[in-house]
């Protein structure tokens, strides 16, 4: 079958889907986005989250069929979406599909390390990304993107979030190498600047 | 396999009419993990999310009308003073992601007795609406389960809503498990004071093949703050009556031995819960806020 939906602000079409096949199986196999990532396939780790609708679910859990129409921001979009909803207030517009959003192009380019992996510089990253690299919060990195996506989410919802509410909002999320202290940190620095930003405007 | 999508409520039931074997299909929790495995493939998927009157839910005087498809992130922040113990019960459920997707029409369709939200649906007191072509049923929730994963619906039924009375009391829930997040219940408690009728009500989940009640226990406890004024007189609880409750709660399981846990342990765990949970919504009834979600699972 063929499904239309929107996928980082950007109309997308893929076509030969079968009817059982999950929508992260069409974001990374037909797509190709592989940023979400394919790890337990049932819900538990949290590897492939994204935003449908504005919300973040399993993209692993939800059949391809059901995306028909709707709006996915993933990973390879977060940039250009935290960069709307900041110029464009709070909740931006990206996931509405009213900004330019990134063409799949620039999405298959994107990668974290284009010039300087220690330090995000020379490349657009969201502020939570800027933040997990500099609180040393990614190791192995397989599961960065879904922290990335459900950490970036809660602080739009919750801008000054307590450790209580940050652990929570991760706690559908694996990570089997940092013990978290460092992800909780890069949160909390993403809150902070968050908060200093707000002030300055 | 055909992915049916119907756009409105009266097509999902023409659609399952027309094939009865049909999978619904609406947060996908459970059957994308299956199709996933490859542990199965059914013939038809039948996608419900188009159909919005399953998303919404309205508040009655005596009962919320719940539907179906009502995600368990949006019973937690808009109905917890309505339906305490199920707001308690769907935080309790698996993730952020997963209660953004799956509702309580989830837990009724699969009807396994881990199910988180079964507990909190029986003890409040609640009627699953079911509707296929042929009409419509209320079934009360007491008669829904029929065995393990399998409940009180025809092949060509849907479920469309579930009235859960509205909190007349307090009410709790907890659940056993090895972390709060991302957990299948070891075994699960859910209790509702109801002083209107003077009357408490009982859940336990993953202890028998099915989310029973414990009625014995719900009998004795009746009897006992009736006989003993607890009611009017707002005493606390003696622990003769808290441990003879407990124990009953206990004995109303039927539970096996299995990866999550021993039927012993499961037993002691119900009796535990069941004696904390009569403590807490006891301690709210005292207190004259029945209401608030204070010391909460």
């Amino acid at each position: 079958m063929r499904v239309n939906f929107t996928v980082n602000g950007r109309p997308q079409e893929a076509d030969d889907v079968w009817e059982g096949e999950s929508l992260l199986y069409v974001l990374r196999e037909r797509l190709g986005l592989p940023g979400s990532k394919n790890a337990c396939e049932q819900g538990e780790c949290g590897s492939c989250t994204v935003r449908l609708d504005g919300v973040p679910v399993c993209s692993c859990l939800v059949a391809a069929g059901q995306v028909e129409g709707r709006e996915v921001v993933t990973v390879e979009g977060l940039a250009e979406f935290a960069k709307e909803r900041q110029e464009h207030g709070h909740g931006g517009s990206c996931g509405t599909g009213a900004c330019g959003g990134t063409s799949l192009d620039e999405a298959k380019r994107w990668e974290a390390r284009p010039q300087d992996s220690q330090t995000g510089e020379g490349v657009e990253l969201s502020p939570i990304q800027q933040a997990f690299i500099d609180a040393g919060a990614v190791q192995c990195g397989f599961c960065t993107p879904g922290l990335l996506v459900a950490a970036d989410e809660m602080l739009e919802r919750n801008p000054s979030p307590t450790d209580a509410d940050i652990r929570e909002a991760l706690s559908g999320n694996l990570c089997r190498c940092t013990g978290y202290e460092k992800i909780l940190d890069a949160v909390r620095l993403a809150a902070a600047r968050q908060e200093r930003q707000g002030e300055a405007v | 396999m055909d992915f049916l999508r119907p756009a409105s409520w009266e097509e999902a039931l023409a659609a399952k009419a027309e094939h009865p074997t049909a999978v619904p299909i609406a947060g996908g929790t459970d059957i994308m993990v299956e199709i996933n495995f490859d542990h199965r493939r059914p013939e038809y998927l039948l996608d419900l999310n188009r159909i919005e009157l399953l998303r919404e839910w309205e508040v009655g005087e005596e009962s919320v009308r719940l539907g179906a498809s009502v995600p368990y992130s949006q019973i937690m922040e808009n109905l917890r003073e309505e339906l305490p113990g199920l707001a308690l019960a769907s935080h309790t459920v698996a993730s952020p992601q997963i209660r953004n997707r799956g509702g309580v029409g989830g837990n009724l369709g699969t009807a396994s007795p881990a199910g988180d939200a079964h507990p909190a649906l029986l003890a409040a007191g609640a009627e699953v609406e079911v509707e296929s072509v042929r009409g419509t049923r209320l079934i009360p929730i007491d008669e829904f389960y029929k065995g393990v994963k399998r409940n009180a619906l025809e092949p060509d039924e849907l479920i469309k809503t579930v009235h859960v009375k509205k909190a007349d009391g307090p009410q709790q829930y907890s659940k056993v498990g090895t972390r709060n997040a991302m957990v299948i219940a070891v075994c699960a408690f859910g209790l509702a004071l109801h002083p209107e009728t003077r009357t408490v009500r009982t859940g336990i989940g993953s202890a028998a093949p099915t989310p029973v009640r414990a009625t014995a226990a719900e009998e004795f406890l009746n009897a006992a703050l009736e006989e003993g004024g607890f009611w009017d007189n707002g005493r606390i609880i003696t622990p003769s009556i808290a441990k003879q409750f407990a124990d009953l709660a206990s004995g109303a399981c039927n539970p096996i031995d299995d990866v999550r846990g021993t039927a012993k342990y499961r037993r002691h765990a119900v009796g535990i819960m069941a004696r904390r949970t009569l403590g807490w919504t006891w301690e709210q009834y005292r207190a004259g806020n029945g209401r608030t979600l204070e010391g909460a699972a």
